[in-house]
């Protein structure tokens, strides 16, 4: 098994050496095609209304787009192990509201220790999904279901159903995450610096392997010895922590803390991982698609508006891409699995890895 | 894992009481119905004793208006799970068929043709992602996300910053009337169509089969089951079920907007999972979903007399998920581990 496994990695890397060059190859694989179409959206786009193209709202699409990329990124190190994190959303909102309630009872705190605060509460929240899923090994998508509720519900009962408003924040609460940085917003920056972390963890530690690893196949990977639950158990960790700070990120940044805040974001955050091309069976997908998936769905939600397209589009719109996405992934998809070894005397079809 | 999936055949062990291992607590676990009939007790109890108009008939009948719609739609869910699959769009296709039967109510089609047009939309949707998961070989959960946003744009683009209202008498009469001048009709077509579901699910070699394809869809497909066909079916009847609650709902509150039945989809989900289908595929009986609807419905009604804020209901219900499937993990030790979920 290992055997054929190595050679088949060994025959891959030689083949995608020798054709890495061709444009047919480029074009067929996901990620650079979502860039390209992206790339395209926006050019269109900018054709119907030049002002797209602007400085100014370049920076709004990115500042727009961070929140989402920084929870695809870690939702999709949650669905890479064949999970699934459905309670991203409420994680939000809860640790978005007791980083709100901390500012605002004591405003002397400096952000830094709001920011951690806020970090910390998500990331409980997610140990104790990861928990759950890790050490009682029960389906990912039930108790995130569950703790989905739960979390939401907390929000209400920790507020008693009232708002805290941006006359209840501190002024340095709410500037931080639209203050410039060499131009870009912090939010900006914190979203780059996630795609880098997120990046070398995926791609260069052995957690990270070893989520792909256990999203391919969970029974092999038990067998050369991963410990399953202790990486499912700080997966969701992640996603929690990365929750919270988002939760701190959009409460300031909108500069309102409420129940309903985030509903249903969760499946905004799936959606880009599925337009990213990371697979929901597990093992397939990277950081570039995660972030690509993200962008794709701001480009289309601030392009409405600019477009002159009723806002009432964007469901709908949105909808659509998810389901062509998933059909143009599958077709592209077919055969994978089924062929390990190139076949004699015929070219193999290229058969694409993971990451 | 194994209440209902013993082969019918079986008459060697398992009716042999005496070679049964010693009692423990998990084992009454494992009759996960009769756990869920303690519970209503409890919860009916527990009720009765704190709010004195708990038990009052009139309040009882009406408090089953708040889960009847979604009741509907989790008996085809449970079958839907019960064959490994899912569908998160329920609650947009009830928008979306809401939203037809209100373009239709414009142009003056009578409310016979409304309650046609209502299923008629919902099947359309269930058809949509039933073929996209069968013809294509797509996860349902990726598909249904996806049509979820469809749908419920679509009903949106339609509707924009308006509401359908002004329906006819007869769709309020059917949403919130009563039979009899006590049993509210929308929980009357939940009972009949629970009897239906049961029916089919336990009493017919379709239902057999349903199990079987949950159990495992490989063995299915090679012993002759068409499994394709059976889950576009349970996909169209899904979509049917929540054209039908649709239906119900409109007349229920008179309008259509576009938040209409927001988040139900998980909540449907929950009552589903709580009844004791599990989400691996292939178990769950329908007495468990209606069981779990009436426990939810019966904590729901009690919040509700005690002025609760109906956000608490969403702790208690998602606690419940949590403890119903943890418990019976943690009880059961590490032999049971690993063996189901993924």
């Amino acid at each position: 098994m290992a055997l054929i496994s190595s050679a088949s990695l060994m025959s891959r890397a030689s083949r995608s050496a020798s054709a890495g060059i061709g444009a047919g190859v480029f074009l067929r694989q996901r990620e650079p095609l979502l860039a390209a179409l992206t790339v395209v959206l926006i050019l269109l786009v900018g054709l119907r209304a030049p002002v797209f193209l602007s400085a100014q709202s370049m920076d709004n699409l990115l500042t727009d787009s961070a929140v989402t990329i920084m929870l695809a990124l870690t939702q999709m190190l949650v669905i890479l192990t064949r999970g699934i994190d459905l309670s991203v959303a409420s994680n939000l909102a809860l640790s978005g509201m007791m980083s709100a309630l901390l500012a605002m009872h004591f405003p002397q705190l400096p952000i830094g220790l709001v920011i951690a605060a806020a970090l910390c509460i998500g990331l409980a929240l997610g140990l104790i999904n990861g928990w759950l899923i890790g050490y009682l090994a029960l389906p990912p998508i039930v108790v995130t279901l569950g703790s989905m509720s739960v979390y939401r519900g907390m929000v209400f009962v920790l507020s008693g159903g009232a708002w805290v408003s941006s006359r209840n924040m501190p002024v340095d609460f709410i500037a931080f995450p639209l203050a410039r940085l060499g131009g870009m917003t912090h939010l900006v920056w914190l979203a780059a610096l996630a795609i880098l972390a997120l990046w070398f963890v995926a791609r260069h530690t052995r957690f990270g392997r070893d989520l792909y690893a256990i999203g391919n196949d969970p029974a092999a990977a038990a067998y050369v010895g991963i410990a399953a639950p202790r990486r499912l158990l700080w997966t969701y960790g992640l996603s929690g922590a990365m929750a919270g700070l988002c939760g701190y990120l959009w409460v300031a940044r909108y500069a309102v803390a409420y129940t309903e805040i985030a509903y249903g974001f969760e499946l905004t955050v799936i959606a880009a991982c599925v337009i990213g091309g990371i697979s929901i069976a597990g093992g397939v997908g990277n950081v570039s698609g995660a972030v690509l998936g993200a962008l794709f769905l701001s480009v289309i939600n601030n392009a409405l508006p600019i477009m002159r397209i009723s806002p009432f589009w964007q469901s709908a719109l949105t909808g659509l891409v998810i389901l062509c996405a998933v059909v143009v992934n599958a077709r592209g998809g077919k055969g994978r699995r089924k062929q390990i070894l190139p076949l004699h005397g015929q070219p193999a079809s290229t058969p694409r890895n993971s990451a | 894992m194994s209440t209902m999936t013993e082969p019918a055949s079986a008459k060697t062990s398992r009716y042999h009481i005496e070679e049964r291992a010693r009692f423990r607590p998990g084992d009454l676990l494992r009759h996960w119905e009769a756990l869920l009939l303690a519970l209503l007790a409890v919860v009916c109890l527990v009720n009765g004793v704190l709010q004195p108009n708990f038990f009052d008939p009139y309040n009882l009948a009406d408090s089953t208006f708040n889960f009847s719609e979604k009741a509907m739609i989790a008996l085809p869910m449970a079958l839907l799970i019960v064959c490994r699959e899912i569908d998160i769009s329920v609650s947009a296709i009830i928008a979306l068929s809401s939203v037809a039967m209100g373009l239709a109510n414009q142009h003056g089609v009578p409310p016979v043709g409304l309650l046609a047009i209502g299923i008629a939309a919902g099947t359309a949707c269930g058809l949509l992602n039933g073929v996209l998961v069968t013809r294509l070989g797509l996860p349902s959960i990726v598909v249904t996300i996806g049509s979820m946003s469809l749908f419920r744009g679509l009903a949106s683009v339609v509707l924009g910053d308006q509401a359908f209202t002004s329906y006819p008498e007869a769709l309020g009469d059917w949403g919130q009337g009563y039979f009899f001048d006590v049993i509210p009709r929308p929980f009357v077509v939940w009972l009949l169509a629970a009897a239906l579901f049961a029916l089919a699910l336990h009493g017919t070699r379709w239902g057999r089969r349903i199990y079987a394809i949950g159990n495992n869809p490989v063995a299915a497909r090679f012993s002759g089951i068409a499994v394709d066909r059976y889950r576009l079916a349970l996909f169209v009847l899904t979509g049917a079920m929540s054209g039908l609650a649709g239906f119900f709902l409109t007349g229920r509150i008179g309008s259509t907007r576009p938040n209409i039945a927001m988040g139900w989809e998980l909540e449907i989900i929950t009552v589903v999972i709580l009844g004791g289908v599990s989400i691996a595929g292939g178990t769950g009986t329908i007495g468990g979903v209606m069981l779990s609807v009436l426990i939810m419905g019966m904590v729901t009604y009690g919040l509700a007399l005690a002025n609760i804020p109906g956000i608490i209901m969403t702790i208690v219900v998602g606690a419940l998920l949590l403890a119903t499937i943890a418990v019976p993990r943690l009880l059961g030790g590490k032999n049971g581990k690993r063996t189901a979920g993924h």
